[in-house]
């Protein structure tokens, strides 16, 4: 009996990966139409790439959000990791409770609550909207996210490699920075493209807290999408979506080519 | 010197995030539940504050007692924000079915597809996920709307004979939340699918059952933890969508992130939105806390 890949699985696999890429498909082909009608084609042209490019406020926002999700994104990594290694490492701690709820709690908050709640903060403390908040708000999100996805990783850490390195003399900072980094680097990194993509895709809090001068680029997207699809917005997303898959491909690659060497490494140790 | 330098290196650990968050998302929490309480004024900020930090304990007490609960009065009275909170959850819930519909069948043929494919396909699930979310919903606009892609393509194939109105509906809205939140469906189901043994199939099989009947038997009840854990995925961000409801959806689709945004930009009421998202946090609450009783359950069955 054939319990493998039956037409009916190869047929739902097919139809449901349509669904995910075909609307990105075409969004993509009609970025190189030459006319004007999103809908009708009339040849290829790559004319709203250059007048996309020609546009300034659709490229200052581009840079504005570039900036904003390379910051947000390293300090939210460096503080998510410290989190995952709180929340791994010290069981018990004051206030431990509260800690990891606040980590996982941003995980499932609807944006517009975290955008309102963060927007009367600055406003409350008197701070000027602008870039820095934008930034502010977005490290605090997506911290919660890099910590989640670093404790995956650090709880089938063995902890044991650690103490050997502190047993031949290393202090407990150097230790985790020669030993523990390495070993999770891979994670720490899958936790930066996290956090980087979640920036750069972000629109309410960005429309929460931001100010006069620092539009986003999602910001400047939502604002013209209201006034109809347009060839040039195609474009636009077309590059982004290019970006972030090639980033997403080109790291994976690289994630697993390291996984294999460690692991013909970890062969290779054994044997010898 | 040292150990002490030690000893505070290892609590800076703890203590960074953990103010971090204590300024930048408790903080701003507790601003929003108190600025419920206070009172709308034409003023910059539009609101009269309720509690003032710098007036000592005994100022806290004075102002605690001039907490106005008018604000949840309100919300109560008006159709608008009662109609919007019901109209999200069904919304969420339908297009959570609608998901479960699609993502099932999806997740079920990759958990039986060749094993040297699966990496790649789990690969092609995620990346959509990746993709910016303003950008997947954005590309339905186009495909939707009435000289859209979807209706030149079913008035030459003669399946109608004029364009359909979709764009600007709710159905539109449930295209858009299946469509952008299918990969939280499929991830948790497929984890669940492909550990299956299916050799249990064979046994149902051999013992009489025909294939539908092992399924609903076997698979089915099998797979409940994967479904349960990606119903709440879909269901719970669902609720609180603002970009699907207001780019895909129409005058008439009412949903609750959509009505707190216009009640913040075009209302400037700071003190009503602030009471419409702490109602939402209460019936989110729900939900979150059924998700993580479902998750340690499954985390102890696993242990």
């Amino acid at each position: 009996m054939n319990r493998g890949w039956s037409p009916f699985n190869i047929t739902s696999v097919v139809l449901g990966f349509a669904f995910l890429y075909i609307p990105i498909l075409i969004l993509i082909v009609y970025s190189f139409n030459a006319s004007k009608l999103v809908t009708v084609w009339a040849g290829f042209s790559i004319k709203w790439y250059a007048e996309a490019f020609a546009n300034q406020s659709l490229v200052d926002a581009a840079w504005v959000t570039f900036r904003v999700a390379i910051v947000s994104a390293s300090i939210a990594t460096i503080l998510g990791t410290l989190a995952a290694l709180a929340l791994t490492r010290y069981t018990r701690f004051h206030g431990r409770f509260l800690f990891s709820g606040m980590i996982y709690a941003p995980l499932v908050m609807p944006e517009v609550i975290t955008g309102l709640s963060l927007l009367l903060l600055f406003v409350a403390i008197g701070m000027d909207r602008g870039m820095t908040t934008v930034i502010l708000a977005h490290i605090t999100f997506s911290m919660c996210f890099v910590a989640v996805v670093v404790q995956s990783r650090l709880v089938s850490f063995d902890r044991s490699l650690e103490e050997a390195a502190m047993d031949l003399g290393a202090t407990p900072t150097r230790a985790f920075l020669q030993v523990t980094l390495p070993i999770i680097a891979p994670s720490v990194f899958a936790g930066w493209m996290l956090a980087f993509t979640l920036s750069l895709d972000d629109l309410v809090i960005a429309q929460f807290n931001s100010g006069p001068g620092a539009t986003t680029l999602p910001m400047k997207i939502f604002s013209q999408v209201r006034l109809g699809v347009t060839p040039e917005i195609n474009a636009v997303c077309t590059i982004l979506v290019a970006v972030v898959a090639t980033g997403v491909i080109v790291t994976s690659i690289s994630l697993k080519r390291q996984e294999l060497q460690r692991q013909r490494a970890e062969q290779l140790a054994a044997q010898a | 010197m040292k150990t002490w330098l030690q000893y505070s290196a290892g609590r800076m650990t703890i203590w960074l995030p953990y103010i971090w968050l204590l300024i930048f998302f408790l903080t701003p929490f507790l601003l929003v539940a108190k600025l419920s309480v206070s009172e709308t004024a034409i003023a910059q900020p539009p609101y009269i504050p309720a509690m003032n930090f710098a007036d000592g304990p005994f100022g806290w007490w004075r102002d605690i007692k001039k907490f106005t609960v008018g604000n949840y009065l309100f919300i109560t009275e008006e159709s608008l924000y009662w109609k919007s909170y019901f109209s999200s959850l069904w919304i969420a819930f339908v297009s959570t079915m609608l998901t479960l519909l699609i993502g099932y069948p999806l997740a079920y043929g990759m958990a039986k597809a060749p094993r040297e494919w699966r990496p790649t396909l789990l690969m092609l699930v995620i990346l959509p996920f990746w993709t910016s979310f303003l950008i997947r919903v954005y590309a339905w606009i186009g495909i939707l709307k009435k000289e859209g892609l979807l209706n030149q393509l079913l008035l030459s194939m003669g399946v109608i004979s004029d364009p359909l109105t979709i764009l600007n509906t709710n159905v539109a809205v449930y295209i858009g939340i299946v469509y952008s939140y299918l990969p939280f469906m499929v991830l948790p189901l497929f984890a669940n699918l492909e550990k299956q043994d299916f050799t249990l199939l064979e046994a149902a099989e051999d013992l009489g059952c025909t294939r539908r009947q092992a399924f609903w038997k076997i698979t089915w009840p099998l797979s409940m933890p994967g479904v349960i854990a990606g119903c709440f995925l879909v269901f719970i961000p669902a609720v609180g969508e603002f970009v699907i409801p207001s780019l895909l959806g129409g005058s008439e689709t009412l949903m609750i992130g959509r009505t707190l945004f216009d009640e913040f930009f075009a209302n400037r009421d700071w003190p009503i939105s602030s009471a419409v998202a702490i109602i939402l946090l209460l019936i989110l609450i729900v939900p979150i806390m059924m998700f993580q009783r479902s998750e340690a359950r499954a985390r102890e069955a696993g242990r």
